[in-house]
Formats: C-alpha cells, sequence, structure tokens
C-alpha cells in the first residue's frame, strides 16, 4: 500500500476491497495484539532455525550470528515457536500490564 | 423484435438467462423455483446454451461457486427460495461486498416454520439488509424482461452489483402466461458481452475476498452503500433503454389511479394486478382509492414514493412477512421512516396479508380498505394488522 491503512478515505478504496498491489499485509501490525512473547535462552539454542520456519506470520528473524528473535511488529505470541522448538529453548513470557 | 407464446413463467425465466447468454450458472433445485434452473440444465446439455453448468450439494456452495465464476470473469446465474435462500445467508452478504454482478431469480416462498411452500415475502424480507440490488415483478412478461434487465444493470461499471429479480412462486412461477420473447438479435444488441473490471487472471494478479482490520471495514462499508444508492441511477437507464427495444416501461414505484385518490393501497409483486380489480371496483363505487406498487426494494426510492403519495389521506402498506416483535412488517416499517422527515404525510397503517400462501382476492383488499378507513378514523386501535386472522 502507498500509504498507511488509517489514512484510506472510501473513495480511494479498488471496487469490493480487491487488493491490486503487493505486499499489502505489511500494514497489517498484527503484533498489537499479542498478549505474550518468545524469548530465546541462547545457551541452549542449536541454531536449527525450526522456529523460523514454523512461524505463521514470518515474525522470526535471523540475528547476524545464526541465532533468532522476534520481530515485535508482527509477533501474535501464538506460541507456535515455542511449541516446536527442538531443544525446548523458546519461553513465552506475558506481555507486561 | 420478439414473438407471443404461452408459456410457463418459470420456463420465460430460464429463456431469458439463455437469451441473455449466461456463461456460468450454479443452482440447486427447490420448490418453487426448480423449474426454472432444470430447464437450464436441460438447454445446456442440449448444447442451445453455451454455458458451464455446475451442480452442487446446497445453495450455500451455489452462491460460492457463483461467486468464483463471476471472479473469473464469467456472466453468471442462479436461482433459488426459501430454504434455499436462508442456506446461501453467509454467501449474500460476501457476493455483494466483493461486488460481483451475479444475477439471481428468487421464487418467493414461506420460510419455515411451520413447513410451508407457498408464497410470501418472508424470505427475501429476512435477506433484506444483504447489500444487492433487490426488484419486485409483476407478472410473467415482467419476470422474462427483469431478469434480462438485471445482467446489464448488474455489470454496468458503475454498479457492479448482485441483482435479485423477485418472483412470486406458484403464483407466478407456476402459471402459464401470455408474454413476449424477445428475438437473440434484440436482446444481443441490448446486452453486450460482460466486460469484467478486475477477474482473476495469472497475468495481472490481484487478491479478491482480502479482510479488512478495523482501519478499512468502515470505509469499504461506505464504498458499498454509496454505490447501491447510486446505482438507482443506471437502473432507471437500463429501464428506459429497454423500454425503447421492448415498449414496456418500468418505474422504481408505479401508480395505478392514484390521482385525485384520498386513500392508496401500497403493494409489490403479483398482487398489484389482484389490488388493481380491486381499485377498479371501489372507484366505481365512488370510493376515491388508488394503488402504489413498489418495483425497486433496494436501493429504497424514496423521492418516488413520496411523490407518488402526496395528496392521499391514508396510504395502506400491505406486507407479506412479518418482523416478529418489532413495530410492523418491514415493507410498512421502511415506508413509515421514509415519511418521517415530511412535513405534509398521509395516515400511514400496516396489513399484513397473504402469509404462507393465504389467499388474497380482490374482495379482500375492499375490506382491508374499509376497516382501514374506520381504523383511520377512530385513531388506530393497533401498531399494525394481521389481516384475517382467526380468533
Amino acid at each position: 500500500m502507498s500509504k498507511p491503512m488509517d489514512q484510506y478515505t472510501w473513495q480511494e478504496i479498488a471496487i469490493g476491497g480487491i487488493l491490486i498491489e503487493p505486499g499489502s499485509a505489511r500494514e497489517y501490525r498484527v503484533g498489537d495484539w499479542r498478549s505474550q512473547h518468545p524469548v530465546w535462552t541462547k545457551s541452549r539454542c542449536i541454531r536449527c532455525g525450526v522456529c523460523w520456519t514454523v512461524c505463521p506470520e514470518a515474525a522470526i528473524l535471523e540475528e547476524p550470528e545464526g541465532y533468532f528473535d522476534m520481530n515485535p511488529t508482527y509477533c501474535k505470541g501464538c506460541g507456535t515457536c515455542a511449541r516446536e522448538c527442538v531443544t525446548g529453548c523458546i519461553s513465552m513470557i506475558p506481555e507486561e500490564e | 423484435m420478439g414473438h407471443r407464446v404461452g408459456m410457463e413463467v418459470s420456463i420465460a425465466v430460464s429463456h431469458a438467462v439463455q437469451l441473455a447468454r449466461a456463461e456460468a450458472i450454479a443452482a440447486y433445485p427447490i420448490t418453487p423455483q426448480t423449474h426454472i434452473v432444470e430447464h437450464l440444465s436441460s438447454l445446456v446439455a442440449n448444447g442451445e446454451l453455451d454455458a458451464e453448468f455446475i451442480t452442487v450439494e446446497s445453495e450455500h456452495s451455489a452462491l460460492s461457486a457463483c461467486i468464483g465464476t463471476s471472479a473469473a470473469g464469467a456472466r453468471t446465474y442462479t436461482a433459488t427460495s426459501s430454504q434455499g435462500l436462508a442456506l446461501m445467508f453467509e454467501i449474500l452478504f460476501i457476493a455483494s461486498a466483493m461486488r460481483f454482478p451475479i444475477v439471481m431469480n428468487v421464487a418467493n416462498r414461506a420460510l419455515s416454520g411451520p413447513l410451508n411452500i407457498w408464497n410470501d415475502h418472508s424470505d427475501i424480507m429476512a435477506a433484506r439488509d444483504i447489500g444487492w440490488i433487490q426488484i419486485f415483478v409483476e407478472n410473467g412478461q415482467e419476470a422474462f424482461d427483469h431478469t434480462i434487465m438485471a445482467f446489464k444493470i448488474a455489470e454496468n461499471h458503475k454498479v457492479l452489483l448482485p441483482t435479485i429479480v423477485n418472483l412470486d412462486g406458484f403464483i407466478l412461477s407456476h402459471v402459464v402466461e401470455a408474454l413476449e420473447i424477445l428475438d437473440q438479435e434484440a436482446v444481443d444488441k441490448f446486452l453486450p458481452a460482460y466486460h469484467p473490471r478486475y477477474r482473476l487472471d495469472p497475468k495481472e494478479p490481484v487478491t479478491m475476498g482480502a479482510f479488512a482490520m478495523p482501519e478499512m471495514y468502515t470505509e469499504v462499508k461506505m464504498a458499498h452503500q454509496v454505490a447501491l444508492t447510486n446505482a438507482y441511477d443506471q437502473i432507471v437507464k437500463v429501464w428506459e433503454e429497454y423500454a425503447k427495444l421492448s415498449g414496456r416501461q418500468y418505474q422504481p414505484v408505479e401508480r395505478y389511479k392514484t390521482k385525485g385518490a384520498k386513500v392508496l393501497l401500497l403493494t409489490m409483486g403479483s398482487l398489484s394486478e389482484v389490488a388493481e380489480i380491486a381499485v377498479d371496483e371501489l372507484r366505481e363505487a365512488g370510493v376515491p382509492v388508488g394503488l402504489v406498487k413498489l418495483r425497486l426494494w433496494r436501493p429504497f426510492p424514496f423521492a418516488d414514493l413520496r411523490a407518488a403519495v402526496a395528496g392521499a389521506e391514508l396510504l395502506i402498506v400491505c406486507d407479506r412477512a412479518l418482523s416478529l416483535g418489532g413495530a410492523a412488517g418491514p415493507v410498512m416499517a421502511e415506508v413509515r421512516s421514509a415519511f418521517y422527515p415530511v412535513a405534509s404525510q398521509p395516515q400511514i397503517l400496516g396489513y399484513a396479508i397473504g402469509l404462507g400462501g393465504r389467499d388474497v382476492s380482490p374482495q379482500t383488499f375492499k375490506e382491508v380498505v374499509s376497516q382501514a378507513q374506520r381504523e383511520a378514523q377512530q385513531g388506530p386501535s393497533q401498531e399494525f394488522y394481521l389481516f384475517g386472522v382467526r380468533g
């Protein structure tokens, strides 16, 4: 999208809500929905990348040294990464009130 | 231009779809709509109509398949009734929100329960807010004409909305009438091939049916509301163009002997012809009564209705469905809303008649007029009247 979603007027929306440009999902900042987030314990992480593979939002980023962390804009806190982690190095920590 | 035939109205409707050169049809049989799609399936099987006929296991799937073929850019048709329309319910809103110009005939029938296969308008009134264009017809010729015109209205790029043509179940769908069938050449000239604004095409990919976050949903709904309201102008234009072709001119609100009428009946669908007989007889007896026929239900023709009713003292709105637990039937509620901001307005009374196939004769309308005049004089004793109920 050429501008943020909350700046579109009704006249500017393509007919039937059709999306003509690619990449519009970037505007869906679903990280706002999160009530918990994953935290990696690096001492137990074998850098296998299973968490990166299974994340349904592609919201896990690989860091330069091969470890992983979440992208807070898109991580919904679903916990799939923590459940699938081979060594159990990911904990889901509740968001602070 | 055309030729006159004696034909069952359902078969005439299926010929209208054939003449419109529908390219995709997905439907499930349901009384009293069945003859329409049954005959269409024969036309396709016999090679008389070059269309994809998709047999499905339910009406939910029928309309879902129609959304698919319409998204692919095909001129798409379906038909249903009553429980079938109810089973389509969630897809009805999606078809209109995605702005697919699907044309559907609804052979109006009572909703269960109790189980009843006969005619009233409870099916379509329950689907009032689906965001489709909704038109009512009075006889077989109108059912034929409006089915052809519906494609031209729906597919207009200024409209792009699905359109329902309502015809009364059995009373119209199963009756043999004398009517004029237009020639293919004339229909082709009137209704060129459908050119979709967007369609599913790998060469020009788009996303259809994406979700809308709270930041967008309101704006998408506003665009839909404006499109449906503004469809009025194109509907009237298409009806005018068709009048030049057929000699039959249709209006959003039609008047019958309204000049000088102090009392007006308001009806929809096939009951309008019955009401005309009652009006003729009452006029002969010196009662200043007239008839207003509501053809266009969505978008609602506010200005036409106000103009048609101007000068009358009493307006009797005949509903063929109930809004149980509410103030009045759905048409009565709409009409009363239409007049609320108007300084000079008639007294408006609502009468529910002809539910679940209960016969409505000219005598019924005469009794309604006479009772309504009494009630209007004494002050209404009820919010609305369920006319003819025993006990």
